[in-house]
């Protein structure tokens, strides 16, 4: 499987070396990295090309980075039912670009960028109809970003006075409970709270 | 919609024509849940169809980066939850394909044997509502009987109807207490030889279900591929293409079984090959019972990412504070990303992992097959009119559960 893979992989940054910044063959499944500037060519190139036939698009998502340069990766799936295998396509941005919208090649790309906008916040060029879709209507925010709270910022409920829903700032009647489990002897990345009087204590001490 | 703008027939006499727009649900008994549809309409004819989608959002995907592994399961139960441990399975295989865990022979054969009762599960559903919606009250009635009886057996086996949480990275919670294959090979047959045959001789020559289906919502091999159709959407036209045949996971390459296609890729064709679907499932079951009997052992592959057994944590420390430390901190998973998918009853399901190393995914995508079904409801009902809508959202088998995560 892997070795098919392999080959493939040559073929295409062989086929459009422009296009493939880099390429690689992890856990039986090829990764391909694009430049934003391509992504539209090399999907089209995918589509058509006798050996890809990367004909059926199976999914558009986005990963969020928030400690990079290039904050967000846009993870694009794609299968040939002809040739039976799957590639996956990755390109980076940054958190004020734009990506093209492969709308035009892929009809199905429609709400998966909408998701993508609705989820990251990303835009993307040419999309015929860039609305939020998951989320509440007048939703402000982008839920999927690492620096979006889980519990959100505004909450819901039906007002006996008003006689109709009304938008509140979030109150919870317990803080929010985000366990620690990891062990503190496998070197914990933080100070748990009251070491860094230890700390101090020696340095005085000297 | 302002009806008083350039509407001045009551001056000139002469009737103006304009297309009429209406809300189609969220609350229709026809939506088959929380899906709204704006339809613009001339006449009795839909001129444009845009849904809107996310109004049982629940944010899934969000929740489940605060979560370890295990804790993210049960969430897949809830996505359809008309098939609930077909979900989870995708999740376990992205995770034993991180991990690279080996599924002991009986765990994998128990879940073959109920990611088929769950297809059954699904398609009994769907063939029954889609009869409902064009006019039928029998077929849900009898389709529901049967139904429960399956769900009992997912009770019998872990414990819940449908959030099952039975599904679990490395195998599946439990071994099946030992009666449970006899009955469900009895419920086999006798589903066979009775729901199915009543059922059947029901709708599939019942003139006006035919009338209702039969060259509606017509896709053809170019529609599958622009707007990225997976299951029974492409069975119907014609296609084989089955994740089971293809791209074989679990146990499934050893498994005897037919992939039933449709020929004109209309609505009735897409009945006809969920029937069809039902029987192989059924033979699948038959199947998997008889191997499942001539292979005992254990269902869990014993190790960092499963539970110890029982009489183990009563006797060594050493897996007592693996129990306590599996279900509280969890197990890691390596860093890397994989994507998973399994032949859901609806269409391809999947899962985009992204593990960073740490006890919880740092980034999951639910991969729904009805989002790209419903995606196309403006092309397929454009040029329809309105009583196909229900007729074509019912053969798209659309679940919001996992349509709005």
């Amino acid at each position: 499987m892997s070795q098919a893979l392999n080959e493939l992989g040559t073929y295409i940054e062989g086929k459009r070396p422009d296009c493939v910044l880099a390429w690689d063959v992890t856990h039986g499944e090829l990764n391909v990295d694009v430049a934003p500037s391509s992504i539209v060519g090399l999907v089209e190139f995918l589509k058509v090309d006798s050996t890809c036939r990367f004909s059926s698009l199976v999914d558009i998502t986005a990963v969020d980075y928030p400690g990079r340069a290039k904050r967000f990766d846009v993870v694009y799936h794609f299968l040939s039912m002809y040739q039976n295998h799957r590639i996956r396509l990755r390109v980076s941005i940054r958190e004020d670009q734009m990506v093209p919208s492969v709308t035009d090649v892929h009809p199905s790309a429609n709400w998966f960028e909408r998701e993508v906008f609705d989820m990251f916040g990303i835009l993307f060029s040419g999309h015929p109809d860039l609305r939020r879709i998951l989320t509440d209507y007048g939703f402000r925010g982008y839920p999927l970003r690492k620096d979006f709270p889980t519990t959100g910022y505004t909450e819901v409920r039906y007002d006996e006075v008003e006689k109709r829903v009304v938008y509140e700032p979030v109150s919870l009647v317990q803080e929010y409970r985000q366990f620690d489990f990891m062990s503190p002897w496998e070197g914990a990345e933080y100070i748990l709270p009251g070491d860094e009087k230890d700390g101090a204590k020696e340095t005085e001490a000297k | 919609m302002d009806g008083t703008k350039g509407f001045d027939d009551a001056l000139t006499g002469e009737q103006k024509i304009r297309n009429f727009n209406i809300n189609f649900g969220p609350q229709h008994p026809a939506a088959h849940g929380v899906l709204r549809l704006v339809l613009e309409l001339d006449g009795e004819v839909v001129e444009r169809c845009d849904p809107h989608i996310g109004l049982l959002h629940r944010g899934t995907e969000k929740l489940m980066e605060s979560r370890t592994y295990l804790q993210n399961l049960p969430y897949f139960d809830r996505l359809d939850y008309v098939a609930p441990m077909n979900q989870e399975h995708a999740w376990c295989l992205a995770i034993e394909k991180l991990t690279g865990v080996e599924v002991p022979r009986r765990a994998s054969l128990i879940r073959v044997l109920f990611c088929e009762i769950g297809r059954v599960l699904n398609h009994l559903l769907n063939i029954t509502t889609q009869a409902l919606d064009v006019g039928a009250l029998t077929p849900p009635l009898w389709g529901f009987e049967e139904r429960e009886q399956l769900m009992i057996f997912y009770e019998r086996a872990c414990g819940a109807r449908l959030h099952a949480a039975y599904f679990r990275p490395g195998g599946v919670h439990q071994d099946l207490p030992d009666d449970l294959l006899d009955d469900i090979e009895e419920w086999a047959h006798k589903f066979m030889s009775g729901f199915m045959e009543d059922i059947d001789g029901l709708l599939t020559e019942n003139r006006i279900f035919k009338q209702r289906n039969a060259d509606i919502g017509i896709v053809t091999e170019e529609d599958i591929l622009e707007y990225g159709f997976s299951g029974v959407m492409v069975r119907g036209s014609g296609l084989a293409w089955d994740l089971r045949r293809a791209q074989p996971y679990e146990c499934y390459d050893e498994f005897d079984f037919q992939i039933p296609v449709g020929k004109n890729g209309d609505c009735y064709d897409r009945y006809l090959v969920r029937m069809e679907e039902m029987r192989q499932s059924v033979s699948i079951i038959k199947q998997a019972i008889g191997k499942l009997r001539d292979c005992p052992g254990d269902i869990l592959a014993r190790g960092k990412i499963t539970p110890p057994s029982r009489t183990d944590m009563k006797t060594s420390m050493e897996s007592l504070i693996h129990h306590f430390k599996l279900y509280t901190e969890g197990f890691h998973v390596p860093e890397g990303e994989v994507y998973c998918a399994v032949e859901a009853p609806k269409g391809e399901f999947g899962v985009y992992l992204v593990a960073d190393g740490s006890n919880k995914p740092y980034r999951a995508k639910i991969r729904a097959p009805g989002f790209l079904h419903l995606q196309a409801m403006d092309y397929m009902s454009t040029g329809h009119q309105l009583a196909d809508v229900a007729a074509i959202i019912g053969t798209m088998d659309v679940v919001f559960g996992e349509i709005d995560r």
